[in-house]
């Protein structure tokens, strides 16, 4: 708790360096969480870690000692498959217990591969199967306005996972809406399970596809927090946002960044330790 | 005898893979469309050897099906190769539609079935898939239990002319299908013969319900083992001789229940000879844990087994 209060004033000069030094150490907790479990999907937790550290320790309005607050801004992982970095993120936030990511796909484990919030409160959906945040994140953006609340929605999704038909569905829907209440944001790593996006089923020009169902939209270094937090936390234009973040697939090691075999591959014991020397040395 | 839990196991994505490409090389018709899957569906190989009749579509599964269907209309023959969650539940209305319906010479193939993605939950999990794809009553149902069935099946397939959906293991078995066995579609493989109670299984499971029968007749009953690998059109004959022979039936799916082998034997059996029955198999949204703990933890093992059919006939 006192770690969010801390960040959350705007106007602290060391504001970036802090949020920083929080990404490094959830990057060092995603690593080990995963070499543990021997499973996970290190290279799209490292390429989002950024983008969840702004909203959770930067943007948004949430208290995690009280998950189901009304008032709470909604975060939906659509790339569910990134389960370790949420849980990392949510453990500092303290929903939980730091020690708990230990539990990381045990048995029975409230930690599952994918998040499941009938097990972790805060969790807004169960994702997994890409495609269904977006859908989900216009209705609780409608769901905001009818009750007439005013907590904004932030949905991250993959860049492969824009590949499924229900997103553009969303999109639509959402910029028919104009739901100004509503943020997506793409983790564009340009790598999907098996290869890169263009090669696979090209997704660019990206940006232009939004603005064409009516979204306001950002193309910026997802790595880069004075640019994320100066989009996250711009005035409400009237019109749904997307943030294109341009982002390195396994950011922070140099051995997992821009590989596309470590979209789910366990680093083994020494790779543990090399990535850990790499992710506190800079 | 060495028991079956010693004994060499298998993935059955390889003997997939090896079977496509041979029967590539033969028959022009055969593509292959998938979902960002080449690697998971162990493709590699057949994409070097035949990069053009290898559609990968990105992950979109509703759009695999259909260009499926295209792909069926301009006279191929394709074989459909996705994670069976996405497979049946994500696409299941082009399944219906697109793939039954227009009755096209599918061959939908689901990757990693049941719940062999363990710890990656419940959507991952493929469970449903023999309930909703029995549903559509004009797509044969297949769930081979080894190597040598996985490759029959696919042979099968491709002369059949008609919507296929079958199941390719990833949890690793041991063969036990006698390499002499003829695949019969809809005509269940008896395993073991036995007359005071008949275990009735498909897939993954035959090993485990092969053991139980072993240690059945140690304590003195006689257990009939049936591989049931085709869920449709299910082998009623079967059904009836072992409700009439033996005095129940116990069946083992790597599935929910309601609605999966043990309903589709359950509807034979109250229709045409009543009797006792125990149908296992999974009941909820699994827990996290590894596709063999699940096993367990649904009561899908050997000493459960044994256990339902001792209650049974006991
Ligand atoms: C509907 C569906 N199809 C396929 C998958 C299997 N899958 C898991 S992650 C992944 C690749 C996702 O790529 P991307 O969205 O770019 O995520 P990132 O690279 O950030 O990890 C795939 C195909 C899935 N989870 N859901």
């Amino acid at each position: 708790m006192t770690r969010i209060q801390e960040v959350l004033q705007k106007d602290d000069p060391e504001r970036i360096a802090k949020l920083s030094q929080i990404a490094s150490e959830i990057r060092v907790d995603i690593v080990n969480t995963i070499a543990a479990a021997k499973m996970g999907h290190i290279g799209g937790d490292f390429s989002v870690t950024d983008i969840l550290v702004s909203l959770f320790f930067g943007v948004m309005n949430y208290r995690s000692q009280d998950p189901n607050w009304a008032e709470r801004d909604r975060f939906i992982l659509s790339k569910g498959h990134c389960s370790a970095a949420l849980y990392s993120v949510m453990a500092k936030a303290g929903y939980f217990k730091h020690e708990q990511l230990g539990e990381f796909m045990k048995p029975l484990s409230f930690l599952g591969g994918h998040p499941n919030r009938r097990k972790l409160a805060g969790i807004e959906a169960n994702t997994g199967p890409l495609g269904h945040g977006l859908p989900i994140g216009v209705g609780c953006a409608v769901g905001a306005s009818l009750a007439k609340k005013s907590y904004r929605t932030f949905v991250a999704l993959g860049d492969g996972e824009l590949q499924e038909g229900s997103n553009w569905e969303a999109a639509m829907f959402a910029g028919h809406r104009k739901l100004g209440n509503l943020m997506a944001i793409v983790d564009r790593n340009r790598l999907q399970q098996g290869a890169g996006t263009e090669e696979t089923n090209s997704l660019d020009p990206l940006a232009d596809k939004w603005r064409a169902f009516g979204w306001d939209t950002y193309e910026l270094d997802g790595h880069n927090f004075a640019e994320l937090l100066n989009v996250m936390e711009a005035p409400d234009t009237g019109k749904p946002k997307v943030i294109i973040a341009n982002t390195i697939k396994g950011k922070g090691v140099s051995f997992i960044e821009n590989r596309v075999e470590w979209h789910h591959k366990v680093p083994s014991a020494e790779q543990n330790i090399q990535a850990i020397k790499e992710l506190t040395h800079s | 005898m060495t028991s079956l839990s010693q004994q060499e196991t298998f993935d059955c994505r390889q003997i997939f893979a090896q079977t496509l490409t041979e029967l590539a090389r033969q028959d022009e018709r055969i593509v292959i469309v998938c979902n960002d899957s080449v690697g998971s569906s162990n493709l590699n190989e057949f994409k070097k050897e035949f990069p053009d009749r290898l559609v990968n579509v990105g992950i979109a599964e509703q759009n695999m099906i259909g260009v499926a269907a295209g792909l069926a209309n301009s006279g191929f023959i394709p074989f459909v190769s996705c994670a069976g969650p996405f497979l049946s539940g994500r696409a299941l209305e082009q399944v219906k539609a697109d793939v039954a319906y227009n009755m096209y010479p599918i061959i939908l193939c689901a990757q990693s079935p049941g719940m062999s993605y363990g710890e990656l939950g419940p959507t991952h999990h493929s469970i449903e898939d023999f309930s909703w794809i029995r549903a559509l009553t004009d797509i044969t149902l297949l769930s081979p239990a080894d190597p040598k069935q996985t490759k029959d099946a696919i042979h099968w397939a491709v002369q059949a002319n008609k919507p296929v959906y079958m199941r390719i293991n990833r949890f690793k078995i041991p063969k036990t299908t006698p390499e002499t066995a003829s695949f019969e579609v809809g005509k269940a493989l008896l395993l073991k013969e036995g007359k005071d109670v008949t275990l009735i299984t498909t897939g993954i499971l035959v090993p485990r319900a092969l053991e139980a029968a072993a240690i059945l007749e140690k304590d003195g009953i006689s257990a009939r083992v049936l591989n049931m690998h085709t869920l449709n059109p299910i082998d009623k004959e079967a059904i009836i001789a072992a409700a009439s022979e033996t005095r129940g039936i116990v069946t083992m799916e790597e599935a929910i229940t309601t609605g999966g082998l043990g309903a589709a034997i359950s509807e034979v059996v109250v229709e045409n000879h009543p009797t006792k029955m125990r149908i296992l198999g999974v009941s909820h949204f699994a827990p996290t844990g590894s596709a063999s703990f699940l096993l367990d933890h649904f009561g899908l093992n050997v000493e459960n087994i044994v256990k339902s059919a001792s209650e049974l006939v006991g």
